[in-house]
């Protein structure tokens, strides 16, 4: 081999050696090619460890090809840009890159970890369970702690992500799963019938393995012949083809998730204003699932040593990068596909020999190799190798299946391995939705079998691992498809094809090759590299009874890492087999689950972050409140004014000042976010005798009427005002944060069980911008705003509305209270909503008038005794437990929750019942949620009778008041009761009426 | 993600698109007979609901389009939608024939009634 130290002078279809870049690993200045990887970069500069491993921190090195990787785990990027645990073979480097190892304190190269190794012996599999079971408070103080800093895979970003994100919906006839020669063709095939195909692909070019293929087709390799189809692919208008991007996911009725690595891999796109990563949500009629094969590792004796490999990874470094793993390699296998990486080793001069588990291979590359005098030891295995940081030598032991013991062995020095156990057809996709899969004895894996939904798998995916089948089966699929979704697809005209590809001789399977020396004496065979799972603790997990496979991957955490067990499921069964004398299909498989290879928070999040997460809703007035200093109370998306803040001013002042305002002088509140639901029609005013426990269909027009909300379970779930504008048109008010629920509430009984009523109904919350004035003077101010209509008490009483003009304004005006305030609620539409509130504000400047916020609207509902849906309530309440059964109506012979009231849990005695408190200490608060207890004592256990649903400071009462839900509540008048709190005090309070201010109501009828 | 379509407007969409609400066709029987509900007849209309394997019949509302509630039927196993039919409606006659236990039962006695 020339070159220096490992990349060669000639060769790699990936890198353009005309374009030198460098980037930095693990802090070290590294020169790669455009085309790079971080893998094919840094194994090319002389470096082979790449990662310490999970449980034993051995040194661990490249062995995958591409997604399948498992032990080269990098982060990439710097503080907020780093993404972690991304694959080195994934990675395509750029200038200035920032690319790290992850599992290597203190270092690569020596770590403290190591230490596991050496006491291996004690932590086999099960391990985690067995050790860190007890005592309980070990693991949180002792355990995790440690765990966390010896295995951590990766490290999250520091700071907010300053990239940006994208979700895409798709829709398509036909989506093609991955781009190889069988995807290529398919695709192809259904895009030439007339069906809107998009082809998606992982890597950045497409192709697949076609490059590291044997067989000519019509007259040219693989690859040479592939390329021009797969450019025409991109010019064809009903194609779409996605480059670096990965199907995630298959779920119900062909819905896939994708994810695109838009601008990870070139910083230019990225400050061009791409974005990152892209989620692409699809939906496809058809799908076909050209997916491949991944490659499956050998479980021989240390098998993890840095630079031993897959024989695709190595054949793939040469051919791809024009880098080669070293200078004398061994390819070990039990098929013929291996085969392919000694001719490629060998024509790039590097010495290699094989070593092939079978005694007699017949196939076409077998005696090829024999030809072209590449040394070959069948019935061979490897039963050792030497070296820690780096493979210097092998042992190579005669093999015969089912002998345990080793007989005779030789040593041969080799600076690396390429190692094949066979194919697995990449069935991920197929099994995330329900697909069933058969064992094929000739592949010894699964293969697809049937799918409820409409996907076809073909090429190695699909099991064919012949280039001439593969054509076949991919052109048809993509016909197929065509056609199935097409009314009239665009005949084919295949064009021949001819392919000459080598016979093939049969793969005999090889789940475990024996030592030298006994396996678990630092002799690791391993079959899950990324949690560190060896053959020896599955043989264990079966020994100690672990039969089910779930209970396996589950006791020895095989398959359980960022790789969802790639290459290592099918090694375990196999393991698991020998063990039982089982077959495979006996032992069974544990579940695929989406997703195939992980993405980031970053691309599931998308746009929705910040101020897109959840949109916010603001009134007409919002800019107004702001500038006015409010702070805000989210309620639903709404944000609503919790109270205005002067200068010097803190809240609790500020919400006393609001309050003292509309009892003593005037205040104004913007209620806009007032659920508002317009009801119209024949038989409005009998629907909502239905709805309503109370009566509505004896409201006169012109007239409000309070109304109680019950479920079908008898429990209350909204309440409001309801005005009859006219004898079949009803404006109803609800909770802020159940308007949305209500007007989906009414739709569906009047859909669904009243089908026969002539009813609309249509939410109008955004319709409307309505503020409550309120306070003794409220009458004054709006005298001076000039109204179209009499305002006197007697020509527009309590629970009364007019429909007029304020000045200019048009309006509603209902004569309805939540503060207990003469109170007028005025309505104008929304475009009015911020000149009539300055207009109300301004007329009430002589009077004092001040904006309050949520927070004094609910004390002085509190001081009224009014209950809060959802404070008073909580989804378990009656109106009789509130004290409304009065609300009830004793005539109607059928509205919703009527029949419930008689269930015999809502009847009972000892329910809990709406009662006012006031603390023996006047300044003492109540929390909100404080339990009452029957039997006050030290410490608990105590009998709890109820609880504090709303408790505030009242600035009118110049005393704490609150209100609670207790056990027969309404029969303890006058009883003193106790609520142990947190830290030992203990608050005691009397139980009165609800209401505490102006009991006859003689303000809000002045 | 289901793929569910409304049979009021039409439109194909996502199952978010949609609210899903529980079993079809249960009765309420204060509707019909206000007054003379036992407690066990309005515990069974509250609380029981089937859960079978195989056919079922649920409830959907078009919840980003027309907004209007219809019915579905739906296999449990497969997840494939046999039929979307009218909220009013019973599902097309071929898909009751393959109705089994419970959902059986419940249109015979259905069909019994039209005639
Ligand atoms: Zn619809």
């Amino acid at each position: 081999m020339t070159g220096k130290p490992y990349r060669l002078t000639e060769g790699g279809s990936r890198i353009d050696r005309n374009s030198r870049m460098t980037f930095s690993f693990d802090g070290r200045d590294v020169q790669g090619f455009a085309g790079d990887t971080v893998a094919s970069a840094v194994l090319a500069s002389g470096q082979k460890i790449f990662g310490r491993s999970f449980k034993y921190h051995r040194p661990r090195g490249v062995v995958g090809l591409g997604s399948e990787e498992m032990n080269a785990l990098i982060g990439v990027g710097a503080d907020a840009r780093h993404e972690p645990n991304l694959r080195a073979t994934q990675v395509e480097i750029f200038g200035g890159m920032v690319a790290e190892s992850q599992n290597r304190w203190p270092s690569l190269t020596y770590d403290m970890g190591a230490i596991n190794s050496k006491l291996s012996r004690f932590i086999p599999g099960g391990f985690y369970y067995k050790t860190f079971k007890w005592p309980q408070a070990f693991w949180k103080h002792v355990y995790e702690p440690i765990i966390r800093r010896a295995a951590g895979l990766g490290r999250a970003a520091t700071g907010c992500d300053p990239d940006t994100y994208e979700h895409m919906h798709l829709h398509c006839d036909v989506l093609v799963a991955g781009g190889g020669l069988a995807g290529i063709l398919a695709a192809e095939a259904a895009a030439k019938a007339g069906a809107r195909v998009v082809l998606i692909d992982e890597n950045p070019v497409l192709g697949g393995i076609a490059d590291l293929t044997a067989g000519m087709i019509n007259g040219e390799c693989a690859a040479d012949w592939l390329k021009p189809t797969a450019d025409a692919l991109q010019m064809m208008p009903n194609m779409r083809v996605l480059s670096r991007t990965t199907v995630v996911g298959h779920y119900h009725h062909n819905y896939l998730m994708a994810h695109e690595r838009v601008g990870d891999h070139d910083p230019a796109l990225l400050a061009a204003g791409a974005p990152r990563q892209r989620k692409w949500k699809i939906r496809a009629k058809r799908v076909i699932m050209a997916t491949g094969a991944i490659e499956r590792p050998i479980a021989f004796a240390n098998n993890d040593r840095p630079n031993i490999m897959l024989a695709s990874a190595a054949r793939g470094l040469i051919s791809r990068y024009g880098v080669s793993p070293g200078t004398q390699g061994i390819v070990f296998t039990n098929n013929d596909d291996a085969y392919l990486t000694a001719f490629a080793l060998q024509k790039a001069g590097v010495n290699v020999q094989i070593v092939d588990s079978r005694a007699r291979p017949d196939g076409d590359l077998v005696k090829r190799a024999q030809e072209e005098g590449i040394p070959v030891s069948l019935s061979s295995v490897i039963s050792a190798v030497a070296g820690t940081q780096a493979v210097r030598a092998v042992k190579i032991a005669a093999y015969r299946k089912g002998q345990g013991r080793v007989i005779t062995e030789r040593k041969v020095d080799c600076d690396f391995i390429a190692m094949s156990g066979g194919w697995n057809p990449a069935l991920h996709l197929w099994a995330h939705n329900g697909g069933k899969i058969r064992f094929d004895d000739s592949l010894q894996s699964f293969r697809p079998d049937t799918h409820p939904d409409a996907i076809t798998a073909v090429g190695a995916a699909n099991g064919t691992m012949s280039v001439a089948e593969t054509i076949s089966e991919a052109q048809a699929a993509g016909e197929v498809a065509a056609k199935s979704v097409l009314k009239k697809a665009k005949a084919a005209k295949p064009a021949k094809i001819e392919v000459k590809e080598p016979k093939r001789g049969a793969l005999e399977p090889l789940w475990f090759a024996p030592a030298t020396g006994h396996y678990n004496e630092g002799n690791k065979h391993f079959i899950d590299f990324q949690n560190d799972v060896t053959v020896a603790d599955l043989e264990l997990a079966q020994r100690e009874g672990y039969e089910s496979v779930e209970h396996t991957k589950r006791y020895t955490t095989l398959g359980m890492a960022t790789d969802q067990g790639k290459t290592s499921n099918l090694n375990g069964l196999g393991v698991l087999a020998e063990a039982t004398g089982k077959t495979i299909p006996e032992i069974g498989v544990t579940t695929f689950r989406p997703p195939y290879t992980p993405y980031s928070f970053g691309a599931i999040a998308g746009a929705l972050t910040n101020d897109l997460f959840l949109p916010v809703r603001r009134t007409a007035v919002f800019q107004w409140h702001t500038d006015q200093g409010a702070t805000w109370e989210p309620v639903g998306q709404w944000r609503r004014a919790y109270t205005y803040t002067g200068v010097g001013e803190e809240k609790h002042q500020s919400i006393t000042r609001e309050i003292l305002s509309v009892r003593n002088k005037v205040g104004l509140l913007d209620a806009s976010t007032l659920g508002k639901i317009e009801i119209k029609g024949p038989d409005a005013a009998e629907f909502l005798d239905r709805i309503y426990t109370n009566t509505f269909s004896t409201l006169k027009v012109g007239r409000c009427r309070y109304g109680l909300m019950m479920n079908e379970l008898g429990f209350l779930s909204d309440d409001g005002v309801t005005v009859r504008l006219g004898e079949d048109h009803f404006l109803m008010h609800t909770t802020s944060g159940g308007a949305d629920r209500i007007a989906a509430w009414l739709e569906e009984w009047l859909q669904t069980e009243w089908t026969q009523y002539k009813v609309f109904v249509t939410p109008v919350t955004e319709q409307w911008s309505q503020f409550a004035l309120a306070g003794p003077q409220a009458r004054e101010v709006l005298e001076k705003l000039e109204p179209d209509f009499e305002i006197t008490n007697e020509a527009f009483p309590h629970m009364s509305f007019k429909i007029g003009k304020l000045g200019g304004f048009p309006v509603r005006v209902y004569r309805i209270s939540f503060s207990g305030e003469l109170s007028y609620e005025i309505a104008a539409p929304a475009g009015y909503g911020l000149s009539l509130w300055q207009a109300i504000m301004e007329a009430g400047a002589e009077f004092g008038i001040g904006p309050y916020g949520t927070e004094a609207l609910h004390v002085l509902r509190a001081e009224k005794g009014y209950i809060v849906i959802g404070d008073e309530t909580d989804g378990t309440t009656t109106p009789d437990d509130v004290g409304m059964a009065g609300m009830v109506s004793k005539k109607k012979t059928d509205f919703l929750g009527k029949r419930s009231l008689e269930q015999s849990e809502l009847k009972r005695d000892g329910r809990k019942q709406l009662v006012g408190l006031l603390t023996e200490e006047p300044n003492d608060i109540l929390p909100d949620g404080a339990h009452a207890v029957a039997d006050l004592k030290d410490k608990p256990p105590m009998k709890m009778i109820g609880h504090v649903t709303s408790s505030y400071m009242s600035p009118s009462l110049g005393r704490s008041i609150a209100m609670a839900l207790i056990e027969n509540g309404r029969a303890r008048m006058g009883e003193t009761i106790a609520f142990p709190l947190a830290g030992g005090k203990v608050m005691k309070a009397k139980i009165i009426g609800t209401v505490f201010y102006d009991k006859d109501g003689g303000r809000i009828n002045a | 993600m289901l793929l569910v379509t409304c049979p009021v407007c039409h439109a194909s969409g996502d199952e978010t698109d949609f609210h899903f609400g529980g079993q079809a066709h249960v009765a309420r029987p204060a509707t019909s007979n206000p007054e003379g509900i036992s407690d066990e007849q309005q515990r069974e209309y509250l609380f029981t609901r089937i859960n079978p394997k195989g056919l079922h019949f649920e409830r959907v509302r078009c919840d980003r389009g027309c907004g209007k509630w219809f019915h579905a039927a739906r296999d449990t196993m497969t997840m494939e939608f046999k039929a979307f039919y009218g909220i009013t409606e019973l599902p097309p006659d071929h898909v009751i024939k393959q109705a089994k236990g419970a959902w059986a039962e419940y249109f015979t006695m259905r069909m019994k009634k039209q005639k």
